[in-house]
């Protein structure tokens, strides 16, 4: 029985060949890596991080916080968030409601 | 090796013994309790074990097994058939196992996660009910059965999700969630009463033999479809869903995918054996069409469209959250979208040839392995998320994503184990999700173009969603006021890592489930002549 | 037709209990809804039972005749007690609701939407 591959109608997946291709893949970026400096310089401008001249806040004003992540995207798909947001409401009732308008549906396209 | 005879009601016995012995062995130690706990669920597993080996090994003719056992008296089947049968099949043994090791791993995270709460006799009692609850609605062949344990599972799932009992907002969605799973089995009773009135039969071969399609019959077939659904969270029908799962304390989120799968596997029992016989037979006219068109067909596109609202919704609503569980809440109802995809492209994939005869597409029974397998590797993935979440809720004390950050140098293990429940989540090789989605985007794309674009899509749009997670999480700089948090204690680590090694153990070798147990579970929900055959033919 | 008369009321009753549970506020009124629901599903099981002309379906000293079904009356009563369960779990939890939000009413303690 064949352990490592399964067949769908039209094509299959290999997991071990793609493992293998990744650790080729590491291998090579890794071999270009260590062409380059070993040795730098600490203790001066080196390894302070560089922000066009700015000055660098603090560690907790520098974070991005979870609700600002995603704006563009959630910023021009503000017109269908609307819509689910009035869908959303919490109320019990409202549960109920969507069970029995989905029922309605249900029965009248398939029985009648 | 030989289990007795019995070995289906030991699974649903054992953890009811357990539940009510379990107040009385805790007055005298806390340990033992845990102890004892970890003991009974490991000896079912170990029975599901053996009772899986026993059915999935074909037998000398070749033809699957099925193994039935009436409850009561001698072991014979009469000619009305009186009493409660049990009839275990591939489909109900590959449920039940996904509910074992669900649950194992529920009790050993839970020895540290709730150490410092009260009242943890009742937690554990009440998870014991649940678990037979859930059992014996995977393994019964009765309807009236399945309705008593619906509504077990539901009664002791909604106390455990009001069980923080000092705060307001889990009593209000433990309240809901009994509402709407009471709702769902009262219309699931009228439907079971509408099918006795008419066939004086209550057993589920017995009913699929004798089903004429009449008016009534259809009547049963929406109700019993829709209330199902509706505790399975199919959109519109799923708000109760991310409310439950993100109040309640995160094992209890865990053995509820369990009860939400153990509803998914009624809608597939009800489908494919109950009306097996009747779907692909009768036919619809349409006047203004002037064509006939089969119900199969038009169950089918019913369940792909509400499946795909279901797959936006889910996601669309899961990226905008800033509370962790409810994040993940909404991409498991984003999951079971998949899930009913593949089952909705199996039923409509029927179609007629030139001599007007059933033929089935082969993508239909691709569509349908993919939908199984999905459920054993949506239950690990999801339950590995909402174990890290009640990790980090351990370790820092609040659910919300804008006020944590830099928690990965401090927690290195539970760090890898997000990112391998991130990575399998949204299908990425070389993980479980991405084998089961490959089969359902290759079988629907051939019913329509349409249907593996938006699933391809919103499955990039998940990755999305948990990258922002692991981001605003456990990258970023350290924040000083999480400079002391430790890692977590070593059970929850155990916990954790067992379903890590499953879930990467399914990724690297992906046909050893989908041969022997995929496959099996598959052929036997569409061969329905089995499943008459051991209580008809036996009469 | 005089014996299709359950048969209506069952309908009424579910319909009654529906309008109950989608139109009204109070938690109260809810739960009140849910009972009536599962009294109408309960008398549908029970009067698919009746024969014309039939007696009660005890077995001893009976004195002879058809006798109504009596499986459908084991199935109500399975039912009637998990609905008094399930009753009684509804209200304990609208207890500590009102505890910890001092009003019932179903918008206002429906927070957290989104």
């Amino acid at each position: 029985m064949n352990f490592f591959t399964i067949e769908t109608g039209n094509g299959f997946w290999t997991p071990i060949v793609w493992i293998v291709a990744i650790i080729i893949a590491f291998l090579i970026m890794y071999t270009l890596r260590t062409f380059g400096k070993k040795t730098y310089n600490k203790d001066n401008e080196q390894v302070k991080s560089f922000l066009s001249g700015n000055p660098e806040y603090t560690k907790e004003q520098m974070h991005i916080k979870a609700s600002n992540l995603y704006w563009g995207f959630t910023k021009s798909m503000n017109g269908f968030y609307k819509i689910l947001k009035k869908m959303h409401t919490g109320n019990a009732s409202d549960y109920v409601l969507w069970f029995v308008i989905i029922l309605a549906i249900f029965l009248l396209v398939e029985v009648i | 090796m030989n289990i007795p005879n019995y070995a289906p009601a030991l699974i649903v016995a054992v953890p009811l013994l357990g539940a009510f012995l379990t107040p009385l062995i805790g007055r005298i130690n806390d340990k033992l309790r845990n102890i004892f706990v970890i003991l009974i669920l490991g000896i079912n597993s170990i029975i599901v074990g053996l009772l899986a080996y026993n059915i999935f090994t074909k037998s000398t003719t070749g033809s699957p097994k099925i193994w039935t056992y009436v409850f009561g008296g001698k072991q014979e089947v009469t000619s009305p058939v009186v009493r409660i049968m049990f009839e275990v099949d591939a489909m109900s043994i590959f449920m039940a196992i996904i509910a074992s090791i669900l649950l194992f791993v529920v009790v050993i995270y839970s020895w540290a996660f709730m150490k410092e709460n009260t009242g943890l006799d009742k937690y554990y009692t009440l998870i014991l009910l649940l678990a037979s609850g859930m059992l014996g609605m995977m393994l019964t062949g009765d309807m009236f059965n399945f309705f008593v344990f619906l509504e077990i599972t539901s009664i002791s799932s909604a106390a455990l999700v009001a069980f923080w009992t000092h705060k307001g907002e889990s009593v209000e969605a433990g309240f809901k969630y009994i509402l709407v799973s009471t709702i769902g089995a009262l219309f699931v009773l009228f439907a079971i009463a509408i099918l006795y009135g008419q066939y004086d039969a209550l057993n589920i071969a017995v009913l699929s033999n004798a089903i004429q399609y009449t008016f009534l019959d259809k009547v049963a077939l929406i109700l019993l479809i829709a209330a199902l659904a509706m505790k399975a969270g199919l959109v519109p029908l799923h708000m109760w869903l991310p409310d439950s799962y993100s109040r309640a304390p995160a094992t209890v989120t865990v053995a509820l995918v369990g009860a939400t799968l153990a509803s998914l596997y009624g809608v597939l029992r009800i489908v494919f054996t109950l009306y097996g016989n009747t779907l692909e037979v009768i036919t619809k006219q349409i006047e203004f069409l002037n064509a006939d068109i089969l119900v199969s067909n038009m169950i089918g596109w019913f369940v792909i469209v509400l499946a795909i609202c279901s797959i936006i919704v889910g996601v669309m609503m899961a990226l905008r959250q800033t509370d962790f569980k409810r994040l993940i809440a909404f991409a498991a109802v984003a999951e079971i979208g998949y899930m009913f995809l593949g089952i909705g492209t199996k039923l409509a994939s029927v179609g007629f040839d030139t001599t007007n005869s059933i033929i089935h597409a082969e993508y239909g029974i691709t569509a349908l392995e993919g939908g199984i397998f999905h459920i054993i590797n949506d239950a690990l993935d999801v339950g590995l998320l909402f174990l890290v979440a009640g990790a980090i809720y351990y370790t820092t004390k609040n659910w919300s994503l804008n006020e944590m950050g830099g928690l990965a140098r401090n927690m290195k293990y539970t760090t890898i184990f997000f990112a391998i429940g991130l990575l399998a989540v949204a299908g990425m090789p070389p993980f479980n999700g991405f084998a089961s989605k490959l089969m359902i985007y290759e079988s629907t794309f051939q019913l329509n173009p349409i249907l593996a674009i938006v699933a391809i899509l919103c499955s990039i749009l998940i990755l999305a969603t948990f990258v922002k997670v692991f981001h605003s999480a456990f990258m970023g700089p350290a924040l000083p006021k999480f400079k002391d948090v430790k890692e977590v204690p070593k059970s929850m680590l155990f916990a954790m890592g067992i379903i890590a090694c499953i879930i990467i153990f399914i990724g690297l070798f992906p046909n050893i489930m989908l041969e022997n147990i995929v496959r099996p579970a598959a052929e036997a929900l569409t061969n329905n002549a089995q499943y008459l055959k051991m209580v008809i033919g036996v009469i | 037709m005089i014996y299709n008369i359950p048969y209506i009321a069952v309908v009424c009753l579910i319909l009654v209990g529906l309008y109950a549970l989608i139109f009204k506020r109070n938690l109260i009124k809810m739960i009140i809804g849910v009972t009536l629901i599962e009294s109408g599903v309960n008398l549908f099981l029970i009067t698919l039972g009746y024969r014309k002309g039939s007696i009660a379906p005890i077995y001893t000293n009976s004195p002879g005749g058809i006798m109504a079904l009596p499986v459908p009356q084991a199935l109500t009563l399975t039912s009637i007690v998990i609905g008094v369960a399930v009753l009684a779990l509804m209200l304990s939890l609208v207890i500590h609701i009102y505890r910890h939000y001092g009003t019932l009413d179903v918008k206002k303690v429906g927070r957290l939407k989104e």
